[in-house]
Parts: structure tokens; sequence; C-alpha cells
């Protein structure tokens, strides 16, 4: 007889909670013999809370939040183990109207490219005179966060001394926006959507033109609670991957949006949420743009736990002045993320899975089949301005950031 | 002694916690006390209050952009954040139970915090006592009134008196092991179903 498995995650009302909350709804939890509860939660500072006195044991988190955790940014910090991520891509940048129409004016076009708007808005900046324009993000260890600066800072805007950014909850984004509070911001799904549909924004670009095929949110394991349960944390990594699979196919894109669109999930508009499943969004005055790899829950390693994110996560962490270099620190964050615990609880599937745990991050220019236990394809995974992140080699990508 | 010189900053979207928490910690000897209960341009006003200990309850989606500021105020060698002590488990977890959560300025010694924790989680408990109690009460009133309608339908509809009718209520709720406000609702829609058009 299976022993049944009791499971509490949090999670934040945002697209990327789908393989959760696909996992519990459409019975892959069941399948596994997990009684999956999930835990709606309002900040990510609660989510990290809440894993750390064991409200919850697991959550949809920021990939990066665990790695501050066990680096002592975050108190209270639970030890944090990531041995999942929970799928690629799905942010982008959304600016007011007044910002847009400066940045078309300055060679900005709707299609999204991250080096002609960054270019764009440089322009703008430098036209413009006033207080400097102010960007939101969600939280300061978040990939919206790094991947807004790296896009800046690629495209000659010092993140800190040209423009400031501010922290917000995600809801108020497109309100901050539509109030003038805010000129910009970096945001998951389905905050884009809805500043462009709702509050008269216009996209600037999307993480995946910034850095292709990157990660974002993750599955956060409580350590002390995943070494005493290995077994039903791997019965949750197969749930997950199931969920994963379905989230992947296009003909069941209307029903997850209708499915996340309820109160108990996401609780905003199937229509605000379909945009990014099918990867054709709203980019603002009324046009659609077709965005490749937009959000991939499933394909191409998706929820695989690289080591090379989590040392790009933290190299950024260094770069931003979050935390002073050592190789200790470099090896805890590497530590964090956990391929090995991956393969061991998918190995059964018979599935493809990467065989190296970290790899040349922005080396694929196309996909690119790679040695694995089946077949199986990556990247492209290319950073915009063609930079290239050897994880064998942080101290130098370090150096080579920190003269600019 | 008197406890303060601490400036402190009290944030809750909830009017009412809010008012029961401030009232707890001036009773404290707490005066220097701000309470925000309106969201709108929070961080001007924390960066112009400067404030020493900030409690703030759990669900407030603000919390990141208050962990941002902290964050950034580190860069600039400022004091930073904490919550409470890293290593004091036990008012971490009984401030996240109770739904609040504090922010405390580096250097500030525990035992000069501890006291506004521990006054602002039995703030929070003893507000989340009263609103449970609220609801349980106004649970009651509803009852009592679904009974009073059913007992008057069977004083009209049998010539029972109030009395009788409450305890043939009573009886069938007690032979089907059932709550007397479970039979009295289900008499209530029985009723409205035979007799779609009667005043019920």
């Amino acid at each position: 007889m299976t022993t049944r498995h009791a499971i509490t995650a949090g999670f934040v009302p945002l697209l990327d909670s789908a393989l959760l909350v696909v996992a519990r709804e459409m019975g892959f939890a069941e399948e596994q013999a997990i009684d999956l509860t999930l835990l709606r939660e309002r900040s990510w500072a609660s989510i990290r809370d809440r894993l750390a006195v064991r409200h919850v044991d697991v959550a949809h988190i920021l990939g990066p939040m665990p790695i501050a955790c066990n680096l002592g940014l975050n108190v209270p910090a639970p030890d944090m183990i990531v041995p999942m991520a929970l799928g690629l891509g799905g942010n982008a940048v959304t600016v007011s109207p007044a910002l847009w129409q400066m940045m078309a004016d300055n060679g900005a076009t709707a299609g999204l490219d991250a080096r002609a708007n960054g270019g764009a808005l440089r322009k703008a900046i430098e036209l413009r005179s006033g207080a400097p324009l102010r960007f939101g993000v969600v939280h300061p260890y978040s990939g919206h966060n790094y991947e807004l600066r790296y896009w800046l800072a690629a495209s000659g805007i010092d993140p800190d001394r040209d423009i400031e950014i501010v922290v917000l909850p995600p809801p108020d984004m497109g309100d901050a926006l539509a109030e003038g509070v805010i000129d910009g911001y970096c945001a998951g799904e389905p905050w884009n959507t809805f500043g462009v549909l709702r509050r008269g924004g216009h996209l600037a670009t999307v993480k995946a033109a910034i850095w292709r095929s990157s990660p974002e949110k993750v599955l956060g394991v409580n350590a002390r609670w995943g070494e005493a349960n290995p077994e039903a944390m791997a019965a949750l990594l197969v749930a997950l991957h199931q969920a994963s699979l379905w989230c992947a196919r296009p003909e069941n894109h209307e029903a997850l949006a209708a499915l996340l669109a309820k109160p108990a999930y996401v609780g905003r508009d199937a229509e605000l949420l379909l945009p990014a499943l099918n990867g054709t969004l709203p980019v603002g005055g009324g046009e659609m743009r077709a965005v490749r790899d937009f959000f991939v829950p499933n394909a191409k390693a998706a929820t695989f736990p690289w080591k090379s994110h989590a040392l790009w996560f933290y190299t950024q962490m260094v770069r931003w002045r979050q935390i002073e270099h050592t190789a200790d620190r470099q090896r805890i964050a590497a530590e964090t993320y956990r391929p090995d615990i991956y393969r061991a609880a998918l190995k059964q599937l018979g599935i493809a899975m990467p065989s190296a745990s970290a790899k040349v991050e922005g080396a694929l220019t196309v996909e690119t089949p790679v040695g694995s236990s089946g077949a199986l394809t990556l990247g492209p995974d290319g950073f915009f301005d063609g930079g290239r992140f050897d994880p064998d080699d942080v101290d130098a990508y370090i150096a080579s950031q920190s003269s600019g | 002694m008197k406890p303060s010189g601490l400036n402190v900053l009290v944030i809750d979207e909830n009017r009412i916690r809010a008012a029961i928490i401030e009232e707890g910690l001036r009773d404290a000897g707490f005066d220097q006390l701000t309470v925000i209960d309106n969201m709108h341009g929070l961080a001007r006003r924390i960066a112009d209050l400067n404030p020493d200990v900030i409690v703030i309850d759990l669900e407030n989606p603000n919390r990141d952009m208050l962990e941002s500021m902290f964050q950034l105020s580190r860069a600039v060698k400022r004091p930073i954040a904490m919550f409470v002590d890293k290593s004091d488990e036990a008012s971490i977890e009984a401030a996240v139970e109770a739904g609040v959560s504090a922010y405390i300025v580096d250097g500030l010694k525990q035992e000069r915090v501890r006291p506004i924790l521990k006054m602002a989680i039995s703030r929070f408990n003893a507000f989340s006592r009263l609103s449970r109690e609220l609801e349980e009460t106004r649970g009651e009133l509803e009852s009592r009134k679904v009974i009073d309608r059913a007992k008057g339908l069977l004083m009209r509809s049998r010539g029972l008196s109030e009395d009788e009718a409450y305890a043939l209520l009573r009886r069938t709720a007690m032979n089907q092991n059932r709550k007397i406000v479970e039979i009295a609702q289900s008499l209530i829609t029985a009723a409205s179903l035979l007799d779609p058009g009667g005043k019920q």
C-alpha cells in the first residue's frame, strides 16, 4: 500500500503558480498519493516567513530568494533547497503611455526588441529633465530586479543613478503607472497584460527578449522538511512534472486560464491570463505580438534546477551590491539548487534530463540537442547583448560586470 | 521606567485592529507612536518618519517594499532591519502565528524591542478573538431568526403553542441527530416549496 503524503504549499497569485495549482486541481498530486494544500499569500516576505515557521513545507518562490535565505540576507532565514524550477520566462517590462511616446520618438518599436528599445529608453532619459524615471519591481531578490537592471545596464543606463527602482506589490503596479507614481515596471503575469489592457500601459520588452529561456520561479523547500520527508518531496516533483506537461499543451491553455482565474488562485479574468499562455501578448495601442518562449512550463528542461541559474542570480546580488563576493558564499549559492534531487525523483519516469548540472548561459543561439539521459533540446538561451555566463569562471564574470 | 524613546510605526490596513494595537502600545507607555492604515505613498511616509520599529500585519502586500527599503539602507551603511533576532525562533513563530511582523532597526537591544512585539502579538490575538466572537454571535442571531420563523410556521399550520412548536423542532432534531437550526431551515424550505405564493 502506498503511504499518503500531506504537503502544504504556499503560492503568490501569479500565472507561474500554475504548476502547483494544476498538480492539485487536475489530480496529479492525488495520483502520487499527495494531499496537497495550497496557501495563498500576498507577499514574498510572507511566503518566506511561513516557510521559516513551517506553516508551509514548500512554496512557489522567486528564484533568487532561497539563495538569499541561505546567504542570511533574509530574516527569518529558513535553510532552503531548490529541487525544481517552475518554468522559464514569463515576465515583461511595461511603461506608461508618456514614456512609450518618448521611446517611440527615439526609435522604439512594438517589436519588443530589447536592444532597440533599451537604446530608445537611454535616449529618452538623456533628453528629458527633472526627477529620474521611476520603475517598479516586485522584490529586491527577484529575477525581475536583476533582468531589468541587466537590460538597463547593457543599454547604457545606470539603474541606480539614471533611474530609480522601487518595490511595489504587482497588483498595484498598473494603478501606480496610471497615476504617474511610476513610469514603468517589470513584473510577472497577469500584471503586464493587465497594465496594457486595463491601464493604458505599453510593453517595452519581455524577459524572453532580455535573456531567452531564463530562470524565474522555483519550488522552494524548507530544507529541514525536505530532509525529513524525501519520499514526499520526490512524489511532489513527479506530480509537478506531470502538471508541467499538462500546462505546456496548447489545447489545455483555455482550461488553465479559467482555472487560474478562480478567486482561490490568481483571481483575475481568464482573458488576462490567456495571452501569456498562448505567447501572443497585447503590447499596447491594440497591437498583439507573438513572443517565442514567453513562458515555458515544460520544454527545454524548464523545470531543471540549473546550478548555473543559481550562480547567475548570485553574481547579480554581488553586482548590485546586495552582498560581497567570497568563494564560500558562491558555494552556498550553488548548493542551494539541487539537480541531484530532481534527477533521483524523476529517473523512474524515463524522461530526458540534462546530464550536466550547470551550463554556460547564453551560449546557445539556436535550439541544440544536448548530452542527456534521453532526447533533449535546449536553447536558444541568449542574452540580448550577446553576453555569456560561464559558471566555472564566476570571478571573471563578476569582474567584467563591476568594471562597467 | 519609561519604556519609550523609541519611535514606533504601526502599519495595518484594518483600522479597527490598528486602533486596538495603538491603544495597547500607548497604555504600555510607547507614546512616540504613528499608525498608518492607508497605504498610499507609504514609502515616502516611512522615510519621513524614520521609525525604530515597524509593526505590520503579515498579510500586508507592501511587506516586500518594506524589505527593499531596509535592504537599500544597508547599502548606504544605515541601520538595517531585523525580524527580532535571527536566533529567536520562538518570537518569530509567535509573531507569524498571530499574523504580525516586526521590522526593527539594527543596534536596538532585544530587551527594548521585545515588549513592543509582545504587546503587538497579544493585541493581534485579542483582535482575532474578537472577530471570531463577533462571527459566532452573528451566526447565533441568524440561527435564532430561522428557528423563530420555523416555530411560526408550525404554530400557524398545526395550531401549536410556541413552546410546543419548539419542543417538536427539538425532538425531531434529536431523533435525526441534527441541529435544531438545520431542521428549522428544512421546514422553511419545504414550506416555501409547498406554498410558493404564501408568506412564510
